[in-house]
């Protein structure tokens, strides 16, 4: 029996741009899939068409067994979370979670909502407006909304990015404790790769409407099925087997040495490098080297280079090996 | 059964119910059909039919098709004259409304200062206070305290009073943008080294160029289409294409060269109209660049050369017609008194009171403003919606135009075509007293949609696409997002058709029966009569129906929001 969403070959349209080209990806139930990608990599079309909220062009969209073409966004329920909340200004916070629960009585709405704002840790606030809540507390207000019509799946549009880093990383556990514990099964697009690993069973990359590759977080990271996932995961440089060859290691014809951010280490026993540059960050020292076929790399040192030369050999763990024709 | 497994079974059962292929949405498309056709129809019965039933009377005569009027109306020297003077007064209006309304603009929405609620409502009031009022009020002011001028049958009194009525219209355009102009774009050019005069000069006024050209092509429809001032103040010396309609209407009976004045009238208009859609289209692009809650700050003593101006517009041009109306009505052959104001009990020469004329000016103005809001609600929830197909959109675009026209025809060619095309079946609704709201609710219109629009356009859609994504069906979307947040727009635009009722002149003076007349009608009728007694009736009843309209006006603006205060 088919179970969960079900997408095939899907296309989105806008005008004569081309945003979503056939696109194939499943979710299964309880399970959750990032779509990754850069600005206008078409994830947030994909999202919408699977809500309902843009026509596709080609394809199909399915719940289990049944296309979802025809059925309107109100009556496909799927929740949705917006990037910024999209609470609305004229309903408390009480009356936002409960928004959804219009068909229930009133006794059972009041304890839903009780219950969602309890799970996001904001209970009590009911009654508060919502142009008084901070921005975390905005989001998860929004959580607990599209939660709380107990939605089928969950799609999330980047809902943590116009957050700032430390509260986006508190968010991103609260999120993934919640989506477990409901049981929702969610699509979740993101720009960032650390959130989606964090959180997705699978993750699917998607450049200019394509989409590259669907796997497993660890699989995407160990092995990127192209040149240009690694590179947005930010894999580079990207060496030929005579360069790799002049640093100790072997490859195979047609393949590359995607360098990985821990992919050069410092050796004493290793090859000599010249240092280009060298700078600080969060406490490690990222130092420019210039590799023998002239491509520049960074080497992560606890301390800056003492001399104009650094000996470095590369970790093939932090490697990868991608195929060189995309 | 929890409500997860109900929705479920509701989501299968409504699927198997709609056969394949059936596009999404054809249920909502087919409901905003017929918002939109509900207010069409109105337009077309109270609006085209009468309009164009009177213009094409002028091209008929025992002959059959006949462009007699034409030739008639364009050989005669009066006819030239009068198309020049609608252009001179329209344009001289419009530059004096632009340049004295910008820098009031700037005092009244970008700087902070005690009282500034009060003063922004008292811009306001001008514009719906009755024309009759401020043409009755002009003449009084250049004939009593400021008769030394010798000014006032003159041009220069016309303009002044245009510049009375049409100046709010640029401070709220322009103020309502320049409120919400992200000041750091400014900064940024102070900071590249650009004195505040140049910083002005480069980015802030082309930044503003599309709301000040917008608020001037409504300002030059107004001014070209002006009616009750030019009547009352014009003499026999000036005269606009409305009047000119009028009294080759109404006294000649000449309707083959009222019929091409019309489509002179018409042509002007529909290019101002034009001029007018493009820009706010491009205005309401541009606001959406906005940054909200922009903290205005205080006025300071730099800002004189926008305070200086405002000053005198608001003590000269508002306050002084206002003040000399009043003292006016309050003056007595035998010195102050409220003489006149005793008189509003009596039927004088019209045989009606004004106290009755009154109560009838009530009950009219608020059937037409329930009319013009319920038509123009439906009206603005058709326009506000965002289609997909470039079908949709060419007729959304259309739509907004045709809702704007009666903006644009002369309320006299309103009236009159009521007369002529509404007294025979199937449609006689001549004795009918439900005439005069609908012509005043067609009148109206185009203002109550001006201003629910932006409120409406102003809702971010993803909000509309969270609550379907909770469930919501369209009318639920409709009934729970966008009616609470056009109720922000509702006070407003029920205070605008009520005044703008309340005030209206051209339409009605054509469709009041003489023993039931409006305040207005019967405001001009005392005024053309002699005899003090009837002159101070007419000034008392003046103060009176601006009391009114201006509170009524000063309710709405309380209750209005932000988004509702610019066209």
């Amino acid at each position: 029996m088919v179970t969960g969403l079900q997408v095939r070959g899907a296309s989105v349209h806008y005008g004569g741009t081309v945003a979503v080209d056939r696109v194939s990806l499943t979710v299964a139930p309880g399970e959750m899939v990032a779509l990754l990608g850069a600005s206008g990599s078409g994830k947030s079309s994909l999202l919408r068409a699977v809500a309902g909220l843009e026509p596709l062009a080609s394809g199909t969209i399915a719940w289990e067994a049944d296309d979802l073409a025809g059925v309107p966004v109100h009556r496909r329920g799927f929740g949705m979370m917006f990037q910024d909340g999209q609470l609305f200004p004229h309903l408390n916070v009480a009356g936002n979670v409960g928004y959804g629960l219009f068909d229930w009585d009133k006794a059972e709405r009041a304890a839903r909502v009780a219950e969602l704002l309890d799970i996001v840790g904001l209970s009590g606030l009911g009654p508060r407006q919502v142009t008084e809540l901070s921005g975390g507390q905005a989001q998860r207000v929004a959580l607990a909304r599209s939660l709380a019509p107990k939605p089928r799946m969950l799609l999330l549009d980047e809902p943590l990015s116009a957050l700032d880093r430390g509260l986006r990383e508190r968010l991103v556990v609260m999120l993934g404790e919640v989506l477990r514990r409901t049981n929702t099964p969610a699509l979740y697009v993101t720009h960032d790769q650390d959130e989606a690993f964090a959180l997705a069973d699978r993750v699917a990359v998607l450049d200019q409407g394509h989409l590259l590759q669907l796997d497993a977080p660890e699989t995407v990271w160990r092995s990127p099925a192209s040149r240009a996932v690694a590179e947005f995961l930010g894999y580079g440089p990207f060496l030929t087997g005579d360069v790799a060859g002049t640093l100790g290691v072997s490859v195979e014809p047609g393949d590359l040495v995607a360098i990985g951010p821990l992919g050069l280490i410092p050796a004493s026993e290793g090859v000599e490098l010249s240092v280009v540059s060298h700078h600080v960050d969060r406490g490690q020292v990222e130092i420019t080297v210039r590799l023998p076929g002239g491509q520049e790399a960074i080497v992560r040192a606890p301390r800056p280079p003492e001399q104009a030369l650094i000996a470095v050999r590369v970790a093939v763990e932090g490697c990868a090996m991608v195929p060189a024709g995309a | 059964m929890d409500g997860r497994s109900s929705r479920l079974s509701h989501v299968t059962l409504v699927q198997r119910r709609s056969p394949a292929g059936v596009p999404r949405g054809v249920p909502l498309a087919a409901g905003w059909v017929v918002a939109a056709v509900i207010p069409i129809a109105f337009l077309g019965v109270f609006f085209a039919w009468p309009v164009i039933t009177l213009i094409g009377r002028g091209f008929v005569d025992e002959n059959g098709f006949t462009l007699a009027g034409f030739a008639e109306a364009f050989g005669a020297a009066r006819t030239l004259r009068i198309i020049g003077q609608t252009l001179a007064l329209a344009v001289t209006g419009t530059l004096a409304s632009v340049a004295l309304g910008v820098p009031g603009a700037y005092v009244l929405y970008r700087c902070r200062f005690p009282g500034r609620t009060w003063l922004r409502a008292l811009v306001s009031v001008p514009f719906v206070l009755p024309t009759v009022v401020v043409g009755v009020a002009f003449k009084t002011l250049f004939n009593g305290p400021l008769a030394f001028l010798g000014i006032g049958e003159s041009f220069g009194a016309i303009v002044l009073a245009l510049v009375f009525f049409n100046y709010s219209v640029i401070v709220r355009t322009v103020g309502a943008m320049w409120a919400r102009l992200d000041p750091r774009v400014v900064e940024a050019a102070r900071a590249l080294g650009a004195t505040p005069a140049r910083a002005l000069w480069t980015v802030t006024l082309p930044a503003l160029a599309p709301a000040i050209a917008s608020g001037a092509a409504l300002v030059f429809l107004f001014c070209a289409s002006a009616f009750g001032i030019v009547m009352i103040m014009g003499g026999v010396t000036w005269g606009t294409l409305e009047t000119e309609i009028y009294y080759q209407t109404a006294q000649l009976l000449n309707l083959p060269v009222a019929a091409a004045l019309s489509i002179v009238q018409l042509t002007v208009v529909s290019a101002s109209l034009g001029l007018a859609n493009a820009t706010r289209t491009r205005r309401e692009r541009a606001l959406r660049l906005r940054t909200d809650g922009v903290a205005a700050p205080a006025l300071r003593w730099s800002d004189w050369p926008a305070v200086v101006p405002t000053l005198a517009v608001v003590v000269g041009v508002i306050g002084l017609p206002l003040a000399a109306l009043v003292t006016r009505s309050l003056a007595t052959p035998e010195g102050w008194g409220l003489h006149n104001y005793q008189l509003l009990g009596i039927a004088g020469s019209a045989g009606v009171s004004v106290w009755a004329a009154a109560a009838t000016s009530l009950a009219t103005a608020t059937q037409a403003a329930l009319l013009a809001v319920t038509l123009g609600l439906m009206v603005s929830f058709v326009l506000s919606r965002r289609p997909r197909t470039a079908l949709g959109q060419r007729a959304q675009q259309v739509l907004d135009s045709l809702f704007m026209l009666p903006l644009g025809v002369s309320a006299v060619t309103v009236g009159f075509g009521f007369l002529v095309a509404l007294n025979r079946p199937p449609l006689d609704l001549r004795s009918s007293t439900i005439l005069i709201p609908i012509a005043q609710a067609v009148v109206a219109l185009p203002l109550v949609v001006r201003t629910l629009l932006p409120v409406l356009r102003a809702l971010d859609p993803r909000q509309l696409e969270a609550a379907a994504t909770l469930g919501a069906g369209p009318w639920r979307v409709a009934a729970t997002i966008e009616g609470p947040y056009a109720l922000r727009g509702l006070g407003l635009a029920l205070g605008f058709a009520f005044a703008t009722s309340l005030g209206e002149f051209g339409a009605t003076s054509f469709l009041a029966r003489p023993d039931t007349p409006t305040l207005p009608v019967l405001i001009f009728h005392l005024i053309g009569r002699p005899g003090a007694d009837n002159q101070g009736m007419a000034l008392a009843a003046c103060v009176m129906l601006a009391l009114v309209t201006g509170t009524v006006m000063a309710a709405a603006e309380t209750l209005g929001h932000g988004e509702a205060r610019g066209w």
